[in-house]
């Protein structure tokens, strides 16, 4: 039962978790690609409830960032002006979920850019970056997951069902995906698909890409199932009643696989989150002015950035959440399924 | 003897699959390395279709992929074409680096990882085991990449470590004690990031494995004989798990190889790692393939060594084998 209730609790975590960033364009201050040349690596605001002649506001403020006189990477507060920040702001428009029509902001300034988390090197606001981001790393873990339980609930269904040279042969081929070291085999698909594409293609291309390196777990998984749900009574009695192939494995087969695929799908969209922020970083996957957790960290490639700017390592921290969301539903997800193994293991110890 | 036997027969088909399964996916791709040379104006292109020629890249697919078998039974991985050297030579160097790395982070993470899970087990349930499972599991939902900057970026600020690359300057100047302390310097960095991002994997794995053997009869019966704690640890109940864990090793190699890649880039370290994702940007295709082959070479001997603990460590194995 607190199995379940936990399960309920981190569901609920992660429904949140990815409603933020799917709504980024209204939790984001700025349009993501927005440049301010005259501001590049601003540190992050200091927001105060209380200015500095002592007085308290109901509504918090900032004093906007300038540079130190004679500095070209020192900054301090122009306490000359007080700007408010306000909330549900008008400003950038985008498209809320990608297509309803939106100026509303969670919050934003009139007069000064307010940069939450600092500026980039070209002046954009790095919370927007990381938020919209987020939409892009999430999507090619989601989409290169789903890809990949396509392909394995495929293979695996083929594979178990069918059994004998299909079988052999494909799961020869599995082992071969499982063996080869997962960046390595990242890399090799990478090498051999266009370098210069548009963002988009290049997006597609990661998903692809993520998509086809993780097929043979799931697939050595599922075939497990299929193995034995074959032989089960209702299955073979559908069958005697001249059930086709494709019927049986639509209906009584691909259902009993679906707690593998469930299980598996918490694994391994982190998984492919990672692999697309490893590609990116390494500038194989999605490539500026579109921003993702992956390159927004290839900043940090750069030897000055990594000493003198702090805020640009913030975006490592934004997956941690997600994979620990991830993770913890995972494991849930594994116990939830498997009670008969805890039930046996208690019914017979000595203790 | 049979056993290594069909174990190596294992290997070698995974190679051929690799080299095969390689040589097919270089064939799909749209453009090479001399793409870019037919849009320069000043080579005609009678000397890129040459060139082409001469590195056999006007055959039909077959024909290279047997070429190229025929050189790398001779101890050749092909041509780089961004480098103008044989291949194999070009990867050895790098991959010296990388193995320096590997094993002993390898080593190191199985060194620590084995009394952690041990203990971890012992305790099942009560103090040190909750706090090593809560770390291992903190650990665990760091991702590598992360851990890899932090540790970097720890490099940076506090100046403890040097911040990349495998020597300082001035390296040839110095005697060899001085030498060796240079060098372990420089790897300290991306080892410990190495060895923590497979050490909450590997703890578990023993912790699991060990606790499972712990219930079994024969060690109540031990511990009834009055053999001490440790004794019964290390000499029985850990020779009891060793199956699955020895097993694990030989994954723990793959997990390493793929971490390596990234730790070398991220810390400059002059591995296989950064020359792959050279080659890979400058369509340098046979570097590529020979990267990845080397890297399933490597993988596969840390199989095989698996495979020899396995047969020398579980009786069980060895009379199956020799029942054959």
């Amino acid at each position: 039962m607190t199995q379940r209730r936990k399960f309920t609790r981190w569901l609920i975590v992660m429904v949140a978790l990815h409603g933020i960033i799917a709504a980024a364009g209204f939790f984001a201050p700025y349009d993501p690609v927005e440049q301010d040349r005259e501001r590049p690596y601003f540190p992050p605001v200091h927001i105060h409830m209380m200015d500095t002649q002592g007085h308290f506001h109901l509504r918090p403020v900032f004093y906007p960032l300038r540079l130190r006189a004679g500095s070209f990477d020192q900054h301090e507060e122009d306490t000359a002006t007080t700007v408010p920040l306000k909330f549900f702001q008008r400003g950038a428009a985008y498209r809320l979920l990608g297509f309803v029509p939106s100026h509303l902001h969670l919050f934003g300034a009139t007069g000064a850019r307010v940069y939450l988390l600092g500026s980039d090197a070209y002046g954009r606001d790095q919370l927007s970056r990381i938020l919209y981001g987020g939409q892009v790393s999430l999507l090619a873990g989601l989409l290169g997951a789903t890809v990949t339980l396509f392909l394995g609930a495929l293979i695996g269904m083929a594979a178990g069902y069918f059994g004998g040279w299909r079988d052999e042969l494909l799961m020869r081929i599995a082992e071969l995906f499982l063996a080869l070291p997962w960046l390595y085999l990242l890399f090799a698909l990478r090498a051999f698909l266009p370098l210069a594409v548009s963002p988009l293609e290049a997006f597609l291309l990661v998903v692809i890409v993520i998509g086809m390196v993780g097929w043979a777990r799931p697939a050595r998984l599922v075939r497990g199932v299929v193995l034995s749900v074959k032989e089960r009574d209702f299955v073979r009695a559908a069958r005697g009643f001249g059930a086709s192939d494709v019927y049986l494995l639509r209906r009584h087969i691909l259902p009993e696989t679906a707690s593998v695929l469930l299980t598996q799908a918490a694994i391994l969209v982190p998984q492919f989150v990672l692999a697309e922020m490893t590609l990116s970083f390494l500038g194989l996957g999605v490539p500026e002015p579109m921003s993702s957790w992956g390159n927004l960290l290839a900043a940090l490639q750069q030897y000055n950035v990594l000493v003198s700017y702090w805020w640009m390592y913030l975006p490592a921290l934004a997956i941690v959440p997600f994979f620990l969301g991830y993770l913890s539903l995972a494991s849930a997800l594994q116990q939830r399924t498997r009670p008969y193994k805890i039930e046996e293991k208690s019914s017979w110890s000595p203790s | 003897m049979r056993y290594f036997i069909r174990r190596a027969l294992h290997a070698v088909f995974l190679l051929f699959g690799v080299s095969l399964l390689t040589f097919l996916f270089s064939a799909l791709t749209p453009g090479n390395y001399f793409d870019e040379m037919r849009l320069n104006p000043q080579i005609s292109p009678e000397t890129v279709a040459a060139l082409r020629a001469q590195y056999q890249l006007d055959r039909p697919l077959p024909v290279r992929y047997a070429h190229w078998l025929n050189a790398v039974a001779h101890g050749q991985l092909g041509f780089s074409f961004a480098y103008n050297n044989p291949v194999a030579p070009l990867l050895w160097a790098r991959a010296r680096n990388t193995l320096l790395l590997t094993i002993t982070a390898t080593l190191l993470a199985w060194l620590v990882a084995l009394p952690l899970g041990v203990w971890s087990a012992a305790s099942f349930g009560r103090a040190p085991d909750r706090v090593l499972s809560r770390t291992t599991a903190t650990l665990l939902v760091v991702p590598d990449l992360v851990l890899a900057l932090g540790l970097l970026i720890l490099a940076v600020r506090t100046g403890w470590f040097p911040t990349g690359g495998l020597v300082s300057d001035g390296f040839d100047e110095l005697s060899v004690s001085h030498k060796l302390r240079d060098i372990a310097l420089h790897m300290t960095l991306p080892v410990v990031s190495l060895v923590l991002a497979t050490l909450p994997m590997l703890v578990r794995h023993v912790r699991a494995s060990v606790a499972d053997v712990l219930d079994a009869p024969f060690l109540r019966a031990a511990a009834g004989h009055g053999i001490p704690q440790r004794k019964l640890l290390y000499r029985y109940a850990l020779r009891a798990a060793a199956n699955p864990l020895i097993s694990l090793f030989g994954f723990s190699v793959g997990t390493l190889l793929s971490g390596s890649l990234l730790v070398e880039v991220v810390m400059s370290w002059p591995g296989l790692g950064p020359l792959l994702l050279e080659s890979i940007l400058a369509r340098d295709l046979y570097v590529v393939i020979g990267g990845v082959l080397l890297s399933m070479l490597f993988l596969v001997g840390g199989n095989l060594f698996a495979d020899i603990l396995l047969y020398l460590a579980d009786p069980r194995i060895r009379t199956a084998a020799s029942a054959e």
